[in-house]
């Protein structure tokens, strides 16, 4: 994937046969092994690892998962019931997989926000940021039909608000949401079209996930200096520098998803959806997963449906255009001292919304629903493209070593050429 | 039809465990033998809880997906085989149809799933004041009450997961005369706990009602009284609700340890590789350098 040129030498006679007919091995070798990784990276530049570690444990206990669900709404609840209670460990892979799609959605939002601060999405980096929000509009869709397959309350009730959005779209509104629900009402159709759509996402975010680790491999990674690798002695290899500190996250981040899983595995749901679904019995507050409460905040700030739609759209689709609507010259917030202060703000308001999000759509929530929404908006709209000619930048170092020189200094780097053999011996 | 549309409304606030924080009070938190990392359930517990649920609850509510079998299992109230298959042989399962085509009904098996109280949900209706009473098995993890800020958060901390639970023992000893003015349409009771206060249900327990097991010295094992009865079966109900609770703490805390040692000789393995370039350098310097960007 690398576009350097790999220096990777076969050296059996198989090897040689088959490199020249497929460069496999050269490409995970230029990619994964020689590929040059800038030397300050903190832990923050591992959830892309920890992200990767995720979608494969929800791909492997959604496996699981499907030999013994039973997607029709008359059996689902029980099929499920059936796994938690019969299925040898059939509880373990069904509250790793409930709760890994929280623990996908942490990792997201960590992986995102670090992207905001340090300006990863800025040039040369916009495809692979872009391709980045495409991925997390998967993972949203997929998480969203994931909810609905236990056939509880909250899975059923949320599939009918959420459907019906799709009616606020003038004059094809209705037929659309007719043919999601495959029928007049969410039913059994809906339930088949969810499930066979919930286990196709995954493989088109693994696709997605291919070309954005492509497009990573292109410029290189960003670096929390922001600025890029000017010699070899500001980069290591990433085999073994990066490998062994992404593994050594994810097992930490391991520890981290066990403890829900073992301890907690119903806390980040509903206790609703352990009700069979009932289309007679609507439930008192209908309350998304915590990881679309932000949206959920924004689609019910505005009193309009078509315009709280529009709302809740175009606060993820704006991502995409922040490369473009940072007018700042600096990428890394370490050097901006003023847009520091609104980052932190854009933080505070996004949990503020999550957590107005979850409160009913009465009284002053939704006032502050809607002052958060200006804001969110504003922080995109306004702050970003004015703070680019109005503040003034820390000076940046001239190389990402001389800037980590203060912290220790610096020993051997990548060697020169930047994607020569990494070091052999120990 | 007024009356049915107050039960059905009286009903259906059951299904609805959200409900707005001031509205309804706080359900105390009770000391659970199945809480917190190393938390078991509390076998003979279970047993006394078994039977509040077989004398009092199972005449109206069901527990369909228990088997006979699970009563037996490690985990759970374990009563032996023995004790189980004589259990299951009081219960009359239907089964069929045989080889002359006609179904029929035959003793339980300890394979057998507990049996439905009314024949379908109509019936269970009908004969409840126009609603089913809902099905127990998940009962303690499909009820739950509002935590609030900051509470949510310090849950995470300290595991507790026994929302279900809490609101159960409380709803089943919150029956009590409501208060002045207070007016309770007919076909519903006062709960203190309730959220909206008017339950359908009936109180179901009253002291002495169900005979507990003997100790040596001729008394019951456990006070014979409407706390203590709720107590029991709300435990009972949290293992019918979670039966693999124990073998998942207990394999919770072996996998825990284990990615804590992984991730301890991953540290010093990455030191040591890293020590190769001069050790790890993080982030950026600060105050930045003096050159002009």
């Amino acid at each position: 994937m690398s576009e350097h040129p790999t220096t990777y030498v076969p050296k059996s006679a198989f090897g040689k046969w088959f490199e020249s007919r497929l460069p496999i091995a050269g490409l995970i070798h230029s990619s994964f092994i020689a590929f040059p990784v800038p030397r300050n990276l903190t832990y923050f530049w591992t959830f892309g690892a920890i992200l990767v570690f995720m979608l494969v444990s929800q791909i492997v206990t959604g496996v699981f998962l499907a030999m013994y669900y039973t997607p029709n709404a008359a059996l689902a609840f029980q099929s499920v019931e059936h796994i938690m209670r019969d299925v040898n460990y059939g509880w373990l892979i069904r509250y790793l997989h409930a709760n890994g799609a929280s623990m996908f959605f942490v990792a997201v939002y960590i992986h995102i926000f670090r992207n905001f601060y340090y300006g990863s999405y800025k040039a040369p980096r916009e495809v692979l940021y872009i391709l980045g929000v495409i991925i997390f509009l998967l993972m949203m869709a997929t998480a969203f039909m994931g909810y609905v397959l236990p056939w509880g309350q909250m899975s059923f009730w949320g599939a009918t608000v959420i459907t019906n959005l799709f009616s606020a779209i003038p004059v094809v509104g209705d037929t659309i949401v007719s043919y999601l629900w495959g029928g007049y009402s969410v039913g059994n159709p809906t339930l088949n079209r969810f499930f066979s759509l919930h286990y196709l996402l995954p493989f088109m975010i693994a696709g997605v996930v291919i070309l954005h680790i492509w497009a990573l491999h292109v410029p290189g990674q960003n670096n929390p200096t922001g600025i890029p690798i000017k010699s070899g002695k500001d980069a290591v290899p990433f085999t073994p520098y990066a490998t062994i500190k992404d593994i050594f996250a994810v097992v930490v981040f391991m520890l981290f998803f066990a403890y829900w899983v073992f301890y907690l595995p119903n806390y980040l749901g509903h206790a609703d959806n352990y009700i069979p679904a009932n289309p007679a019995v609507t439930p008192a507050h209908i309350v998304p997963e915590w990881y679309f409460l932000p949206f959920y905040a924004i689609l019910r700030a505005i009193p309009d449906k078509l315009g709280g739609v529009i709302a809740m759209i175009s606060a993820i689709l704006i991502w995409c255009f922040m490369p473009w609507l940072d007018t700042s010259k600096v990428r890394s917030t370490a050097y901006r001292p003023l847009y520091k202060q609104f980052f932190w703000l854009f933080v505070a308001v996004c949990i503020l919304l999550g957590w107005l999000g979850s409160r009913p759509a009465e009284g002053w929530y939704v006032i502050a629903s809607q002052i958060c929404t200006v804001y969110y908006f504003a922080h995109f709209l306004i702050v970003l493209p004015v703070l680019g000619f109005v503040e003034r930048p820390l000076p940046l170092p001239n190389s990402i070593l001389e800037s980590v020189m203060g912290v220790q200094k610096g020993g051997a780097g990548m060697p020169a050429g930047a994607n020569a053999e990494p070091h052999s011996k120990g | 039809m007024k009356r049915t549309l107050l039960i059905a409304a009286a009903v259906l606030g059951f299904s609805a465990p959200v409900f707005a924080a001031g509205e309804t009070p706080v359900p105390p938190q009770q000391k659970w033998s199945f809480q917190g990392p190393f938390g078991t359930f509390d076998r003979a517990q279970l047993q006394r809880g078994f039977k509040v649920y077989r004398e009092v609850c199972a005449s109206c509510h069901g527990l369909s997906y228990v088997a006979f079998r699970n009563l037996a299992e490690p985990g759970g109230p374990e009563f032996s085989e023995a004790q189980v298959k004589a259990l299951a042989a009081e219960y009359q399962i239907q089964d069929g149809p045989n080889e002359a085509g006609d179904m029929f009904e035959r003793p339980g098996r300890p394979a057998d799933r507990f049996p439905e109280p009314f024949p379908n949900e109509n019936a269970a209706a009908a004969a409840n004041g126009g609603k089913a009473p809902p099905d127990l098995s998940l009962m303690a993890k499909a009820r739950t009450y509002e935590r609030g800020f900051p509470w949510f958060i310090t849950d995470v901390f300290r595991q507790y997961s026994e929302n279900g639970a809490d609101y159960l023992v409380a709803l089943l000893v919150g029956y009590e005369e409501p208060p002045a003015g207070f007016q309770v349409p007919e076909g519903g009771h006062y709960n203190h706990y309730y959220p909206g206060h008017v339950i359908a249900m009936p109180k179901p327990l009253s002291d002495g009602q169900v005979e507990y097991p003997k100790n040596e010295a001729g008394q019951p094992q456990a006070p014979e009284t409407v706390e203590q009865y709720a107590k029991d079966v709300t435990a009972f109900l949290a293992w019918t609700a979670e039966p693999h609770l124990e073998a998942r703490k207990r394999l919770g805390f072996q996998v825990m340890l284990f990615l804590l040692v992984l991730s301890g000789l991953l540290y010093f393995t990455k030191k040591k590789v890293w020590a190769r370039v001069g050790g790890e350098v993080e982030g950026h310097a600060t105050p930045p350098m003096t050159h002009n960007p």
